[in-house]
Formats: structure tokens, sequence, C-alpha cells
């Protein structure tokens, strides 16, 4: 078993899963919070839209995906801070939206078809040094976001009207939490692709939530769960040959399951 | 002292007129009681108090100041504090949220800030609760918990939106009861359903159905209390409901 970890590919997919799992436990934690999930899934599959422009231009794909993703975080910001009662309906336009502009531009740059799966269901064992750079620095910005801003958007997300009452500039700190989400799916995808983004971003978390009294320790315990559950589902896909991202998915999801079967097993033992 | 004031205040969401040519005025150390049914505009007028609603006709001056101007000077007890009880934070984490927030950003929070939360806590009696998960917490000893929050400012008025709803008894005994005491020192402005309970500490009444209609019950409680030798909340109820004016 241990040989495998001699090869480059492997190494950078450990590397990558626990950067990508720390961010996914920071920013999934806040997304749950805020009851986000189906605000994220609308940036996520809108950062399609990113890739098939950049596909179509010949520009870095991770490149493309970001800006895209920043773009549709601040225009869902905008929207959903005006029109909270249709936010559902705006969220659903976007999504479909985003969609359909990757289609069309993949279908109009020729012969590009082959890469294309990967995005939709991650390929953590072709992470490059250059991806894993990349990697670092969003993570270390969406870090260093959260510490610094840590007030303000524990704030934000436990009681929006309420910080706006005191002070809180809360149209800014809604769309830095929107922007880091959308920072964090660009990455994620590269794992568990876009397909399952929205898995690898809040199961880990809500098992943290039950056990976490604070913000701060929900996003660490997300991160060290995360970590395992990716590191798990990489060592069995590699074993059995199947793909990683939806075995990372499986392994998070049966965690889940035993988690709320043991803790089903207390409360009626306590007889709650 | 007039320390509220509200001149010939109108507002509607969209076109629905849900406040019609409110007047009042408050004066320092009053208990004002904000009574009538659901949808009559109670959280609306509260709102527009707080600067959260913005007005076009007629005018709001708090502290001889535009609303949202007084952010220091008023605590808030929003509606419905039973919502996002899953949330993971501690009692002492919520609390700390009443300091006002008032350069772009600030690094956690300084030991005064924390102490002060610390007295809040002690002031409403749930001190021995702030490593609390709120989530953990009664509906009477969360909301206890938010009026914490809504002193964390030192305000001089209080407002709150009906902070006994969903209640039990006792629970609601002990807000009144508080509240009662924090009026030494702050004015209080309490929207609620229990009439019977509020009449008993409320120096003033206000009924809001579109429009206002005022009652000054401590005169009133004065010619009860001469008339009869004795407080009557039946009576107290009648007066109210005679003077419909
Ligand atoms: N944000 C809003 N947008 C549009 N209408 C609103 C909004 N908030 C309240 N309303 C309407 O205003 C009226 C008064 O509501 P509210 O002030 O909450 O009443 P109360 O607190 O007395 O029960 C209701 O008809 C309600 O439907
Ligand atoms: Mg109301």
């Amino acid at each position: 078993m241990l040989e495998i970890l001699s090869y480059e590919f492997i190494q950078n997919a450990i590397i990558a899963g626990i950067l990508v799992s720390f961010a996914s436990g920071i920013i999934g934690s806040l997304i749950v919070v805020n009851r986000m999930v189906f605000l994220t899934g609308g940036i996520a599959h809108t950062s399609y839209g990113g890739i098939g422009i950049a596909v179509y231009l010949g520009l870095p794909i991770f490149f493309g995906a970001t800006i895209f993703a920043i773009a549709s975080a601040l225009l869902l910001a905008f929207l959903t801070l005006r029109e909270r009662d249709n936010m559902d309906t705006i969220i659903g336009l976007i999504w479909a939206v985003g969609m359909a502009i990757g289609i069309i531009f993949i279908d109009l740059s020729k012969g590009y078809s082959v890469d294309l799966m990967s995005y939709l269901f991650g390929s953590i064992l072709a992470v490059s040094s250059s991806d894993l750079i990349y990697i670092t620095i969003l993570l270390v910005i969406i870090t260093l976001s959260v510490v610094i801003f840590y007030r303000e958007i524990l704030a934000v997300s436990y009681d929006i009207e309420y910080a706006s009452l005191r002070g809180v500039n809360v149209k800014f700190f809604y769309s830095l939490i929107l922007v880091l989400s959308a920072l964090t799916v660009v990455i994620a995808i590269k794992i568990v692709g876009l397909i399952l983004v929205i898995a690898l971003l809040t199961i880990p978390v809500y098992i943290a939530q039950s056990l976490a009294n604070s913000l701060g320790v929900m996003m660490i315990i997300s991160a060290i769960l995360s970590s395992i559950f990716t590191l798990v589902g990489l060592y069995i896909s590699y074993n059995y040959d199947i793909s990683s991202g939806a075995t990372i998915i499986l392994v998070s999801a049966l965690s889940l399951m035993i988690f709320l079967f043991i803790n089903f097993l207390i409360r009626a033992k306590n007889g709650i | 002292m007039s320390i509220l004031k509200i001149k010939n205040l109108s507002f509607a969401y969209e076109s629905d007129i849900i406040l019609e040519d409110i007047n009042l005025s408050i004066n320092e150390r009053d208990f004002l009681a904000i009574i009538g049914p659901n949808g009559g505009g109670k959280s609306t007028l509260l709102k527009l108090i707080l600067g959260i609603n913005g007005y076009k006709s007629g005018d709001i001056k708090i502290f001889n100041q535009a609303p949202s101007r007084s952010i220091e000077d008023i605590g808030y007890v929003p509606q419905n504090t039973n919502i996002n009880t899953a949330f993971p934070i501690r009692v002492i984490d919520v609390v700390l949220m009443g300091h006002s927030n008032n350069k772009f950003f600030k690094f956690g929070y300084s030991k005064d800030e924390k102490n002060l939360a610390l007295d809040v806590l002690d002031k409403v009696g749930m001190r021995d609760y702030s490593k609390s998960k709120i989530g953990s917490l009664s509906g009477g000893q969360r909301q206890r918990v938010m009026i914490a929050r809504a002193l964390c400012s030192n305000p001089k008025i209080l407002i709150l939106d009906e902070p006994t709803a969903n209640i039990d008894a006792n629970g609601q005994k002990k807000i009144y009861e508080l509240l009662k005491e924090l009026n030494k020192s702050i004015t209080i402005i309490v929207v609620s359903h229990d009439i019977s309970v509020i009449l008993g500490y409320a120096s003033k009444v206000a009924h809001i159905n579109k429009t206002l209609t005022f009652h000054n019950i401590e005169d009133k409680k004065r010619d009860i209390n001469r008339d009869d030798k004795h407080f009557c909340e039946v009576e107290m109820l009648e007066m109210l409901g005679s003077c419909r004016c």
C-alpha cells in the first residue's frame, strides 16, 4: 500500500484533497448556516458557462470558471438582497442559463469533449503542480478572509437584520460570503466535479453542526471530517479502479448515515 | 421630557396603506404597551422607529434625531427569536452581537466588550448559561438572552416585539418582571398580545390597527383606584374598550 504514495499524481491528489477539504469545511459551514445550499448550487452550475467560454477562447479553464463563478456570485448577491421573495426563481434561472452557455460554447469549440467529463465528475488523480499552487492561493484567500472578518461574517450569518442595525455593512459581507463560496466551488469542482460539489460542501457540515458549539469549531470539525472522507474515498477508488469523485461522496454519505443512526440509538437509549 | 416623537406618520410597503397618520409621544421611563390585531402594523411601526424601514410621509424624532442616527440609543428584541435554533453558537457570542459595529470591520471583541456582555447576561439572570448552545435553551431563556443582546449598547430605549409569544406563563412573568426592573432606568416599548398581563406593567397603551389610539392608563389606574380602592384588570379593559375614540 505504501508504494502508491511514491507516485507524484497520488501525492498531488492527497495534498489537493486535504487543501480542498479545508476550504470546503470552512465555506461549507457558512453555506449551511446561511441556508445558501441552493444558491451555491446555482453558482456551481453557472461556472460551467465559464468553463465553456474558456475552452472556446483557449483560456486556462480554472481561470475561466473562477471569473464566471465570481461574477454569478455577485449577480446573485445583488438580486437576492433585493428580491428575497423571488429568490428560488432567480437562482433556478441563472443556474440553467449558465449551464446552457457552457454547453453551447463547448459545441462551438470543435473537437473538444474529452476533458469535459472531468469537470462534471472531478479528476483528483489529474491534479497538476500548477493546479496545486492555484488551489493553495485560493485557500489562503478564503481562510484569511474568514479569520479577519469573523465577527462580521458571524453576525451577518446569524441574524442579518440585526447585524445591519448594529452598523455592519451587510451587503458587503453577504456578497463576500457568496464570492468565497464561488472560489470554493471552483476548486471543489476539481476534486469531485460539478455534479457532486454540493454534497462535498454539505455532508461533513451536517455532522459537524450537531457536534460544534460555535461556527469556528464547526468549520474545523468539517474540514477534518472532509479530509478523512476524501482520503478514504481516494484510497478505495484507487484500489477498485472506480470513479474518485463518486466514491468520496458515497463514503461521506455513508458516514453521515452511520452518524445519524448512532445519534438515533443514543436518543432512544436516553428515552428522548 | 419627550424622547420619541412621531408626527403624522403614514406608511405603505407597496400600495396598501399599513399605517395612517400616526402620532405618538413617549417620555423618559415610560412603559408603552402596543396592542392590536395581527397584521395591524405593530411590527411595521417598530421597524420605522428603528430605521429598518424608511418612511416618506410624516416625521420620527428620537432624541431629536432621525431614526437610523440613534443606533446606540435603542435596543431591539425582534419578533420570532425562535428561528435558527440549529445555528451552532453560544449564548455569549449572541449577546456580543449587540455591540455596535460602527467601523468597517472589527477584529474580534475587546476585553471591555466581553465584560459588558457578561454584565448584561447577569442582569437578565442568564450568566450561568453564557457557554451554552443557544438552541439548548428554553423559549423563555432564549428570549432573556435576546434582551441581554439588546442591552449591550446601554440603550436608553428598549423595544421588544412580542417577547412573550410561545412562552409558558412562568417564563412570561419572569420576562415582565425583568422589564419592570429595567424600566427603573430605561424607557420600554413592548408589543404584546397578553393584554391582561401587560396592563399590570404598562403606563401607556397604544392600540394599532392602521391608525393609532392612545391611552394613558396611569391616569386611568389612578381613577379606578380612587373609586374602588383596588385595581381591576377587567375594569381596565372595559375602560379601554369604552373610549374607542
Ligand atoms: N416586508 C413587507 N412587505 C410587504 N408587506 C408587509 C411586509 N411586512 C409586513 N407587511 C404587511 O404589513 C401589514 C402589517 O404587518 P405587521 O406590521 O407585521 O403587523 P403586526 O406586527 O401588527 O402583526 C400586514 O398586512 C403585512 O402583511
Ligand atoms: Mg408583528
